[in-house]
């Protein structure tokens, strides 16, 4: 009996000894990577200037609707009469009928401002991410219409699935503190 | 300018080819004359801000007083009810993402790649439930992960798992770990997240195939208690080992076992050891013998390990985006294919040279040649030493929860006799005191 109390409390001071090297080395690792540790979370963004809109981000998020949707830099944008985003190149009319639209789900409007300019903005709730305009504004026009993750609809996933499927390597993990990767107005 | 539009467009069509240009300032955005004030572009801010820190709170919360529940209450509802509110909280309101199970591979990726941070809230998820482990056992399997609790939900009709099957079963979790800390580590996916099986049905969304996996799992998980702990789960792995050398630990028994074997069959998950009787001298020498050639036989098993991760190498290196480019710009270069795909086109618009490319891959290929090297002689050392403590004989004396299996659930509890006893005690006592 007495040496099994023994033995008992020599296995308990091997077990300790372990413990506390698993302590000291998850301790370490924290140590290690408090360097490197930011101290905000990050989240997923599309680098405009690389995606080449190939339409995965319409169907590769987790959500039935994708959390990626087009953004328009009113401020980058010419505000053309013939806009290669709004209309399709083959278009013979300058009109506005639905079979002229190059937006699938008619989520860009367009209103006059002045002659010769036209606004256009997207309505979010009918835009799908598919990329369509951007490939069209980017081609011929000022490439004022670009893809962000919108971080309102995003749940930020560890693993972005349409990271994972997009093909030019355009999404970056970036600081929730500055989630966009907005369009700027440079002059090129 | 309407016509300077017409004009210009036939133009563009002819000089830009498919390809993409970006930021080309075609047209100048024009100066209003009637004071057209351009509409400002939102940005929501990110949901997941505001619960960061809300998220590693409730955490602490919730591995506390799991701990407390199983080790002092011993109360198996009050467990369920917490794991109840885990699944509710990490799962469904949280959306599963971002979990202990697969905050690992962040980790590993800072590790081995300077340019990524890892978020401090991701550290604290990923050791929070390891140091809890070292003190308590595995209270965080039992009342606080989301993926443990949907599982313990569907256990109704668990059978026995023979004891060899359970304990080859187990390599998948290891292999599945090595695999995503390999492939975190080289930049290349991360694995656990791709295939987190319970995640769709968090947020009732997700990949197809994956759901299809999950459903699997919780068909199987009606008769094998918890497949995806027990078979699966790479970061279970990591506790299983923290939770041997736990301070404290879960008892079936609140004080000393009676031998009374009513516990015996009381744990879906296969983690109830009995107490032993002494071996017969025969089997003694029959296993002193095996184990001598188990230890001769070690090496061989580390270099087949090797062997056979180096094959499956090639295979697991075209996780990584670059390696697939390089594979496919390679088939366009040699005439091998005539089409060209979305990633490809995107390459050559970049105006990268293809050299560079092929070097990057092979580089990453190396890296993952070595990775896996190790992880063959692991696994295959792994092997050696299961089948090494399959030959060594325990000593029990009472019937006891297997340290690195029992994921402290508490259903055996109240199987215990003794357990009454004490259940009694504490209702006479408050009658008592009234
Ligand atoms: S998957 Fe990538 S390249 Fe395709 S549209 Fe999305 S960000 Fe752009
Ligand atoms: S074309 Fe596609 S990306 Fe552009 S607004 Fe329409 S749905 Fe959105
Ligand atoms: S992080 Fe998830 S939710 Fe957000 S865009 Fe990517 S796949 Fe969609
Ligand atoms: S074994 Fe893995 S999945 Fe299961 S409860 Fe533990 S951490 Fe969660
Ligand atoms: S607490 Fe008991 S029933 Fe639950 S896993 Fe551990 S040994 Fe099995």
């Amino acid at each position: 009996m007495a040496e099994n109390k023994n033995n008992i409390t020599r296995r308990n001071f091997v077990k300790g000894g372990i413990r506390g090297g698993f302590l000291a080395g998850l301790g370490g690792l924290v140590g290690a990577l408090i360097g490197k540790t930011a101290k905000t979370h990050t989240v997923w963004q599309i680098d405009p200037e690389i995606c080449i809109a190939c339409g995965n981000c319409a169907t590769h998020c987790v959500l039935e609707e994708s959390a990626v949707k087009c953004v328009h830099a009113y401020a980058v944008c010419g505000y053309c009469d013939l806009c290669t985003g709004y209309l399709m190149p083959e278009a013979k009319e300058l009109d506005t009928g639905a079979e002229n639209e190059l937006c699938p789900t008619g989520a860009i409007k367009r209103t006059f401002v002045e002659d010769p300019y036209y606004e256009y903005t997207i309505d979010e709730s009918l835009c799908n991410g598919c990329g369509k305009c951007v490939k069209g504004c980017n081609a011929f026009g000022n490439g004022s219409l670009f893809l962000q993750v919108r971080h309102d609809r995003c749940l930020n996933c560890n693993e972005c699935s349409i990271a994972a499927a997009c093909p030019s390597g355009a999404y970056k993990r970036i600081s929730i503190d500055e989630p966009y990767l907005p369009k700027k107005v440079g002059r090129a | 300018m309407k016509r300077l539009c017409l004009l210009i467009i036939p133009v563009a069509f002819s000089l830009f080819s498919c390809q993409v240009a970006l930021g080309v300032e075609r047209f100048p955005p024009p100066d209003f004359e009637s004071g057209h004030q351009l509409p400002q572009t939102t940005y929501p801010p990110a949901r997941e801000g505001v619960y960061e820190y809300i998220d590693v709170a409730v955490l602490l919360g919730a591995l506390s007083l799991s701990s407390y529940l199983v080790l002092r209450r011993r109360s198996r509802r009050e467990i369920f009810a917490l794991m109840l509110f885990s699944l509710l909280y990490f799962g469904f309101w949280r959306k599963g993402c971002i979990c202990p199970v697969g905050a690992g591979q962040n980790i590993v990726l800072s590790v081995f790649d300077s340019s990524y941070a890892v978020p401090f809230v991701v550290v604290l998820f990923f050791l929070l439930p390891l140091v809890f482990t070292l003190f308590f056992g595995r209270t965080f399997c039992a009342a606080v992960c989301p993926l443990g609790a949907i599982q313990d939900l569907v256990v109704l009709k668990p059978t026995a798992v023979p004891f060899w099957l359970e304990s080859t079963l187990r390599l998948l979790a290891y292999l599945y770990l090595g695999a995503a800390v390999l492939l975190a580590a080289t930049g290349s996916a991360f694995i656990i997240c791709r295939y987190d099986p319970f995640v769709s049905f968090f947020r009732v969304s997700g990949n197809l195939n994956v759901l299809i996996i999950g459903a699997c799992l919780l068909v199987i998980g009606v008769f094998v208690g918890r497949p995806y702990c027990r078979f699966l789960c790479p970061y279970g792995v990591i506790l299983r080992q923290l939770s041997r050398v736990s301070k404290w630990r879960v008892t079936i028994t609140p004080d000393e076992c009676i031998n009374c074997r009513l516990c015996e069959d009381s744990c879906p998950f296969g983690a109830i050891r009995g107490s032993t009787t002494d071996w017969p001298k025969r089997d003694y020498n029959k296993s002193k013998t095996r184990l001598a050639v188990l230890i001769i036989l070690a090496p061989v098993l580390a270099l087949s390990g090797a062997l056979a991760t180096r094959t499956a190498s090639g295979w697991l290196s075209r996780a990584h985006p670059t390696v697939r480019l390089a594979d496919r710009v390679y088939l366009e270069e040699s005439g091998k294919v005539a089409d060209t795909t979305d990633a490809s086109l995107a390459f050559r618009g970049s105006g990268k040279p293809i050299e560079e490319l092929y070097t990057d891959a092979s580089n990453i290929q190396a890296k993952i040649g070595l990775g896996s090297l190790i992880f063959g002689v692991f696994i295959g050392l792994l092997i050696g030493v299961k089948l090494i403590k399959h030959s060594i004989r325990w000593h029990r004396t009472g019937y006891e929860a297997d340290r690195a299996s029992c994921l402290a659930c508490g259903r055996c509890f109240d199987y215990c006799p003794r357990e009454q006893v004490r259940l009694k005690k504490i209702k006479e006592g408050a009658e008592g005191g009234e």
